[in-house]
């Protein structure tokens, strides 16, 4: 594509191959310039001197080359541009992670809990970590035979029905619901047969399970839908039953993209914070039961140490409290989690994907 | 003979899958109703409830409603023209060995939970807009937004829809981005052979195509900044107000946050009232995705051989 | 079949052994976690919530390891909400104790739910006494003397700049900008905003005008949620001025208020000597010990900006298990050891002897119904 559009050089004035690198260094000088005079910071100077690079090449353009040329080079540099101005605050988060998280990434604090840990005590994240694999596998169990179930009926038996229609238009509409509120839901339903105590980690299970169930639909759908029918119809004339076309005919070929969504569902919700506040509570201990006593996340973990970093002493010299310390590093272990399960579902993705030469 | 069995296995595997979807109708239905039912007596409890001195439920919910749609329009004003041009940059601009661990790297980073993103805003954004505020309250207030006087500790709704818009960038991104690199090569290099520049290629080949397709995505980004949490929650402290103001001291409060901050009261009737503003979120979320959902049909109704 | 069925069963076996070997090893966690644990052989065991004040947040990190750590089948949670949203949750029966900065008045609304909730009077017990620091940002100062009326008008918005005249004339030689005074409040239910207020309009001669409240009467100024909200939001800027629990304070400068004629800064002796100087509050039970905070103490050394904060329980509750537990708990927390080690953790003034026996008296007669 960019071979292909590369500016001709047929019989039209061009700006010289080193005009860039002039307008640039130009750009920097004056930007340098200013700043030195007016006493500004070297982002402002970098602001402006990248502000004089981007209108000022094209402006040079326009009256060497002519309009469609330089709006062409404009258009050039402000997408260079807002590329370069996007990688800031990305990088930005993901190194100040990395910088204020790994110093504190221990054994220990990968294999303790935070029980009997105050003070300035190193405290560990292995009950959150348990807690998030327990409640997103058993959000898992619970929505995936479902979705897949559901959008196997979509796709093989209820195309174009009445009851297609509906379970589709619900699907869609709850796609869209608010975290915090399915963990509302969640934990009215609880109180409802237990009572107002009840904090448990069943509850941020089923919020979650109610986030991920209409992402499963959804992208099996559309993966069972990109099986071609030939393979279906091959597979009926050979006589083979419905029920086994869909099991060995269909449900291989769409596997790798079902499993890539569900991944790609899990990675979502594996990152909520709010209902499992709301649903599960936090605790300092290990807790592996499901159905009794608060259960902590990772990101429930982060969000309370922020919110009660701990005590420090009196006055100006004291340092920062404990618990920032421990949030950074528990966000950037659930930053890895995160990247791993995105890294799996790619591969997956590429393993099985149907090799139909698309 | 092998039909009778298989027709029973037929029988059996259908029933499981309409089940599955009646089961699922039924749960996504009853969890509608059952917030409605929830929700309702919100509309009408003792005007303590609400508190601040607000004497109806849509007297609370205004300005929550305001300061969510308010905040998530402000990220969207930042973050579209963003993630439609690095889309751009991806599929049209950048050489093939950049595009890929770009593309690859966004999509990443549309995944990163917004607890950390919360953590950073608050920890660090808002420390770093401190000058920008600054200079905008000083210079720039005779534009309501910047009115001022500016916060001394950045915590303010301008570093929040930041935020807001940093998250919602992939999102958009990765969609427009699968959009752009679908317009027919045919019409591209039919721009080329007429003598057009690349951008005017972009402008009368991809856009057009494209256009249904980018509102979806935007779309799409907006329903998440208007259901977002934590990452609005840890960066600035708010309260439920009509305000243009986004750098001065007190910033207008969210729907969510509202939640966030008042879920762990116990009392019955406030539960209520939260659940409700809960389902006026969700209405407006569902409006959004609903027009979504529209441009993208329309889109491909037009496009449709 | 087999191939399709493989490919899912395994990574699908894996996963759950994977969360099963997860779930399972909690127990044994637990117990390593506490280290070299002085094996107590005590018979408690179960999971007891509680919640409330962020003030005792700290100290109460301090007692829960402690005391699990001599309960080791013990598992206690303390969320701190805040004081008001605490009273809620033990009112509806949430939580088993709450931690509150003020008791429950009585007659209220709230003491009729209380009692209707324990189908008696609750118990309230002091397990916290901490003072307030008044704290502020302003580069290169670190303390400042201020009395209550300037305090108040600083934060009813009277006074507006750092160089009033009224700031200037109590700090001779403090260098004071020209720049605006931002103030920062709780913008939760809080019980150290009650005691704030409450201080205020005793002691600041007529300057607040307002009740005091455990919410703060006005939405402008900067808020922060939870006392590390506040912290994060004066720490964050320049000219900043809050108040927050001295136990999470720290990293700012510090006022010393005016006491009779001198001006003391917040100190765990100050507070323990306001509490000795305080009657017990009318309204109190045989089961609560709950203080009308003497604010205008003027003692040589007294920090009268304090709070008291408190641990509500029931007498009676339904379960056994959870009754022994509360009692165990509450027991550890006001006796000396215990208040020791808050004392130490959060930098705050251990209840003397004499009220640590009265509060163990009316714990120990918590029982199951």
């Amino acid at each position: 594509m960019t071979a292909v559009l590369a500016p001709s050089t047929l019989a039209k004035p061009r700006l010289p191959r080193w005009a860039p690198f002039m307008v640039a260094v130009a750009a920097i000088a004056i930007g340098g310039l200013l700043g030195l005079l007016l006493s500004w910071g070297w982002v402002a100077m970098l602001i402006v001197a990248g502000l004089i690079y981007v209108f000022g090449l094209p402006a040079w353009s326009r009256v060497l080359e002519g309009p469609r040329t330089a709006a062409d080079r404009l258009m050039t540099n402000v997408v260079w541009g807002a590329f370069v101005v996007v990688c800031v605050p990305l990088l930005w988060l993901l190194i100040m992670v990395i910088q204020k998280g790994a110093p504190h990434i221990t054994g220990h604090f990968l294999t303790t809990s935070m029980r009997g840990v105050f003070g300035s005590m190193e405290g560990g994240i292995l009950h959150a970590i348990q807690g998030t694999v327990v409640v997103t596998v058993a959000a898992t169990i619970i929505s995936v035979p479902i979705g897949l179930m559901t959008a196997v009926y979509l796709i093989e038996y209820g195309r174009g029905s009445r009851l297609a229609k509906v379970i589709t238009f619900l699907v869609d509409v709850m796609t869209g619901i608010p975290s915090i509120v399915a963990g509302l839901f969640a934990l009215a339903l609880l109180v409802m047969f237990f009572g107002p105590a009840f904090r448990a980690g069943i509850g941020g299970a089923i919020a979650l399970a109610l986030l991920m169930t209409p992402t499963v639909v959804r992208s099996a759908e559309e993966m069972l839908r990109l099986v071609p029918s030939d393979l279906r119809e091959a597979s009926y004339a050979l006589g083979v039953p419905k029920w086994r076309t869909i099991v060995k005919v269909v449900m291989p070929t769409a596997i790798g993209g079902i499993v890539t969504g569900v991944v790609l569902a899990i990675s979502r919700v594996i990152g909520e914070t709010a209902p499992l506040l709301v649903t599960a509570g936090y605790n300092d201990s290990m807790n592996g039961n499901l159905f009794s006593g608060r259960m902590t996340t990772l990101p429930v973990f982060i969000f309370n140490q922020y919110k009660t970093p701990g005590a420090t002493g009196l006055g100006t010299n004291a340092g920062d409290p404990p618990g920032y310390a421990r949030a950074w590093a528990a966000a950037l272990v659930l930053i890895v989690i995160v990247m791993i399960l995105n890294l799996i579902a790619r591969i997956i993705g590429k393993i099985f994907a149907p090799k139909t030469g698309r | 003979m092998r039909r009778g069995r298989s027709a029973l296995g037929d029988r059996i595997f259908a029933g499981l899958a309409r089940t599955a979807g009646l089961l699922i109708l039924v749960v996504l239905a009853g969890v509608f109703v059952f917030l409605l039912i929830q929700g309702l007596p919100g509309l009408s409890v003792d005007p303590k409830e609400y508190g601040q001195g607000f004497d109806t439920f849509w007297e609370y919910v205004g300005p929550l409603l305001f300061g969510t749609i308010f905040i998530s329009l402000l990220a969207l004003i930042i973050a579209v023209p963003f993630a439609v041009a690095v889309a751009l940059f991806i599929s049209h601009y950048a050489p093939r060995k950049l595009a890929v661990p770009v593309a690859y790297v966004i999509d990443l980073l549309a995944a990163v939970p917004s607890v950390v993103f919360g953590l950073w805003g608050g920890r660090a954004l808002s420390q770093a807009l401190k000058p920008v505020i600054n200079w905008l309250g000083d210079y720039l207030n005779w534009i309501p937004l910047f009115k001022g006087p500016a916060s001394p500790n950045g915590q303010t709704a301008l570093t929040a829809a930041l935020v807001l818009g940093v998250m919602i960038l992939p999102i958009i991104t990765a969609i427009s981005r699968e959009v752009f690199a679908q317009t027919p090569r045919l019409n591209e290099e039919a721009a080329i052979g007429l003598g057009a520049t690349r951008w005017e290629v972009i402008r009368l080949a991809v856009f057009p195509h494209a256009k249904s397709g980018v509102i979806a995505g935007i779309m799409l980004g907006l329903g998440r900044a208007l259901g977002e949490t934590m990452a609005v929650t840890m960066v600035y402290s708010s309260s439920p107000k009509y305000m243009l103001n986004i750098i001065g001291d007190t910033s207008p409060q969210t729907i969510a946050a509202n939640i966030a901050n008042n879920y762990a009261e116990a009392s019955i009737d406030k539960q209520h009232v939260l659940i409700a503003a809960g389902l006026v979120l969700f209405a407006f979320t569902f409006l959004v995705n609903f027009i979504a959902r529209w441009a993208i049909g329309r889109g491909e109704r037009k496009f449709a051989r | 079949m087999k191939i399709t069925m493989r490919r899912a069963v395994v990574p699908g076996v894996a996963a759950l052994a994977l969360a099963a070997s997860l779930a399972a090893c909690g127990d044994s966690n637990n117990d390593a976690a506490t280290g070299d644990s002085t094996d107590s052989g005590s018979s408690l065991s179960g999971t007891l919530a509680g919640g409330g004040s962020s003030a005792q947040g700290a100290a109460q990190q301090a007692w829960m390891a402690a005391f699990q750590q001599q309960n080791t089948g013990v598992t206690i949670t303390y969320d701190p909400i805040g004081s008001g949203d605490g009273r809620k949750s033990f009112e509806s029966g949430a939580f088993a104790f709450a931690g509150s900065d003020a008791f429950i008045a009585n007659p209220s609304d709230e003491y009729t739910a209380a009692k209707k909730q324990c189908g008696a009077d609750p118990i309230e017990v002091p397990s916290y006494i901490s003072p307030i620091a008044v704290v502020f940002n302003l580069q290169g100062v670190d303390s400042l003397n201020l009395d209550a009326k300037t305090i108040a008008n600083i934060f009813n918005g009277t006074i507006k700049k750092w160089n009033d005249p009224a700031i200037a004339s109590q700090n001779d030689g403090v260098n004071l900008p020209d720049t605006a005074i931002h103030t920062v409040h709780r913008s939760d239910d809080s019980g150290t905003t009650q005691n704030f207020t409450e201080y205020l309009s005793k002691a600041g001669e007529g300057a607040w005008k307002d009740e005091a409240s455990q919410t703060w009467p006005s939405t402008d100024g900067l808020s922060g949620n939870g006392t590390s909200g506040v912290v994060t939001a004066i720490k964050g800027g320049q000219g900043t001025i809050g108040y927050a629990d001295a136990s999470q304070a720290g990293g700012m400068g510090v006022v010393s208020i005016k006491v009779g004629d001198s001006y003391n800064a917040p100190s765990a002796d100050g507070a323990a000597a306001v509490v000795a100087n305080s009657d017990l509050d009318a309204s109190a039970t045989d089961s609560q010990l709950i203080y009308d905070v003497n604010r205008t103490d003027d003692a040589d050394g007294a920090y009268p900006l304090i709070l008291v904060s408190y641990l509500l329980a029931c007498p009676t509750y339904d379960d056994a298990n959870t009754a022994a537990m509360v009692k165990g708990y509450l027991s550890y927390v006001v006796s000396q050891d215990g208040q020791k080690a808050g004392a130490d953790a959060a930098g705050s003034a251990p209840l003397n002897s004499d009220t640590s026996d009265k509060a163990a008296a009316i714990v120990d007669k918590i029982a199951g119904k």
